[in-house]
């Protein structure tokens, strides 16, 4: 009987039904990663600042459009590793040109400032390389290579996002709890003045955390390469996926953006299931929107924390 | 007589080739556009090329551009509803009766899935399902499961952007081992780079600039693409694609009316409409007041991906599987 009512839905045909979801789970968890390692340059520049910064997908695509030049050149680690500190001085640079000169900043004012750097970066971007689309090799076999279990199919690079985003947020958890550097980086979020007071250069932890944000989103943006390719221009729709997955954990968590990552890839993949694909990005926004109004702390954030933040 | 030209980047973005075309017509005060190259693009400045009497030549696909005809707007790629017609013929041969659709969220998107819908039951093929991405999508695996549950026989993709080669990519991936068909879209060497072994074996019509050294000698088209493809990579250093071509056809039409009637708009606009045999990239354009694009069915060929590269689809290939 139960087998009956199965095949009466189209999709669902005997046994198969399985392995289609094991499918899907694992298209949501592929897209849950390329958010989340996005997500996590959010974090960074806003536990130093308070600030969001939008500049953090044109990061993601520099990184991996320098990867890809470097390539040419160096083995694949080594134009992973240099396109990763070219990134980071060009963060450093922004900070210096734009940012550090101005006396006591508004939150909104900077926020501003970095959408406009946005624009900058990607104009740039197209003088140089053009609006050809690019990409670093698979790190590990082809294209078509492919890790089965049964009939669901995982690429190796998918694996390769998560183990890298696993590696990055753990070792920012132990910089931001247990070194000094990180600690007092967090002091300055949270008080820029009390900070100053104990001794603590502002200004340099500033700088810090654009170098450090804009490292994790080239290193980001070299292993998502593979999957999603790299364009002057496709920093921005990875901002927006990325941002709404920092506000959806709870901004300047990186674990949390790691889980809402995931939770936000899954619902898009089984919403694909169910819907027309065209609906997957009301999917987002309509879970963004519902976060915003019932839970602005985010999922895993403190409802306490939030209220006293400006953002 | 002395061509000037002016170039204005429109970033394929439809407000921005809305304001360079009234700048262009009201200020620069120019003679004929060219362009755009992007079926959205141009059926926003359709209707302002023809009110202000502006030759235009649009590089761009889409049907409508020319159905119904304006008076001053031409174009110079081949129709896409011909893609569509070439595709479901060469579905026709290989016994594909159900298929799914994808196609992105933009002009040239829309545009090829209202082809493929409203052609499909002529070749008795029925599309089991269909669906629209975002033009910005970076990874379609769970669209591509949905054609694999939907137990396609073949699909159809539709799309100019970098989710084309992603597409194919993910289903491969997934073990979907059915034929693949692409849009006149996909003749561009760089998202068969990108897709790398995934792009093996797609099946997509396009003009035969592609394939112009595996063309007969006697193909009439054969010097124009040679010459072309030649001058257009010693200059550029790059692979010649059709695009570029569509420009050179346009210019190329524009300038043979001007030499025939003069620099006089009006004479201008009527020789291009009765324009017979001309030799381009795209194929033999012969216009008339009722085709402002004067190519045939025949401009395009069947091209698959061999060993990384364009070649012309094999006959025998169309008999083998099932």
């Amino acid at each position: 009987m139960g087998h009956r009512t199965y095949a009466s839905i189209p999709f669902f045909d005997g046994m198969q039904h399985i392995e289609l979801l094991s499918q899907y789970l694992v298209a949501g968890i592929t897209y849950g990663t390329i958010y989340a390692v996005v997500a996590i340059g959010f974090n960074i520049i806003y536990n130093a600042t308070g600030i969001i910064n939008f500049a953090q997908g044109e990061f993601v695509m520099l990184g991996g459009m320098t990867a890809v030049m470097l390539h040419t050149l160096l083995p694949l680690p080594l134009a992973i590793l240099g396109a990763v500190i070219i990134t980071m001085t060009v963060g450093a640079l922004i900070e210096i040109v734009f940012i550090r000169w101005l006396t006591s900043p508004a939150v909104l004012r900077l926020t501003i400032i970095t959408i406009g750097i946005a624009i900058l970066i990607r104009e740039i971007a197209l003088a140089l390389w053009g609006t050809g689309v690019k990409a670093l090799p698979y790190f590990t076999g082809t294209a078509v290579t492919v890790i089965s279990i049964g009939d669901v199919h995982i690429s190796p690079q998918v694996l390769w996002v998560i183990s890298i985003s696993a590696v990055m947020v753990v070792i920012l958890h132990f910089f931001f709890t247990y070194t000094l550097l990180g600690r007092q980086m967090r002091a300055c979020a949270s008080n820029r003045d009390a900070a100053r007071l104990c001794g603590i250069s502002a200004k340099n932890m500033v700088t810090l955390s654009f170098v450090l944000s804009a490292g994790i989103g080239a290193l980001a943006g070299c292993v998502v390469s593979p999957i999603t390719y790299v364009q002057y221009d496709s920093g921005t729709s990875l901002a927006i996926k990325g941002f709404t997955v920092a506000i959806l954990g709870g901004l300047g968590n990186s674990m949390a953006a790691i889980a809402a990552g995931l939770i936000l890839g899954i619902l898009e993949s089984f919403s694909i299931w169910v819907m027309p694909t065209a609906y997957k990005d009301v999917i987002a926004i309509s879970i963004l929107l519902l976060i915003l109004f019932v839970r602005p702390s985010g999922i895993f954030g403190n409802v306490e924390a939030s209220r006293l933040k400006e953002f | 007589m002395k061509i000037e030209l002016i170039i204005k980047d429109s970033g394929a973005s439809p407000e921005k080739a809305i304001s360079f075309a009234k700048q262009l017509i009201e200020e620069d005060k120019v003679f004929a556009i060219i362009g755009p190259s992007t079926s959205g693009e141009t059926m926003k400045i359709k209707g302002i090329a023809e009110e202000s009497k502006m030759i235009l030549i649009s590089c761009a696909a889409t049907e409508a551009i020319v159905n119904p005809v304006a008076k001053y707007v031409f174009k110079s790629p081949q129709n896409d509803s011909y893609a569509a017609i070439r595709i479901f013929e060469q579905m026709q041969t290989m016994g594909i009766l159900k298929i799914g659709v994808l196609s992105s969220n933009t002009g040239f998107g829309k545009a090829g899935k209202e082809q493929i819908e409203k052609l499909a039951p002529q070749y008795g093929i029925q599309i089991v399902a269909n669906e629209v991405y975002d033009k910005e999508a970076t990874d379609l695996t769970a669209v591509v499961t949905k054609l694999k549950a939907a137990q396609v026989q073949a699909f159809i993709n539709w799309s100019i952007e970098p989710a084309q080669a992603i597409v194919i990519k993910n289903a491969r991936q997934i073990g979907l081992a059915v034929p693949i068909f692409q849009s006149h879209g996909f003749g561009n060497i760089q998202y068969v780079k990108a897709a790398g072994p995934a792009a093996e074996g797609v099946i997509f019509p396009a003009g035969r600039l592609l394939v112009v050294d595996t063309l007969p000698k006697d193909n009439q088209q054969k010097a124009v693409l040679v010459q072309y493809k030649k001058d257009y990579e010693s200059r550029f250093k790059e692979d010649a694609s059709t695009f570029g071509g569509h420009a050179y056809d346009a210019f190329m039409i524009l300038v043979k009316a001007i030499e025939k009637a003069g620099p006089d708009k009006e004479k201008v606009r009527e020789t291009i409409e009765n324009m017979q045999g001309f030799i381009g990239t795209g194929g033999i354009f012969n216009f008339s007041p009722q085709d402002h694009n004067g190519l045939d069915i025949n401009s395009f060929e069947m091209l698959t991906v061999k060993d990384g590269k364009f070649a012309v689809l094999a006959k025998q290939a169309t008999k083998k599987k099932k």
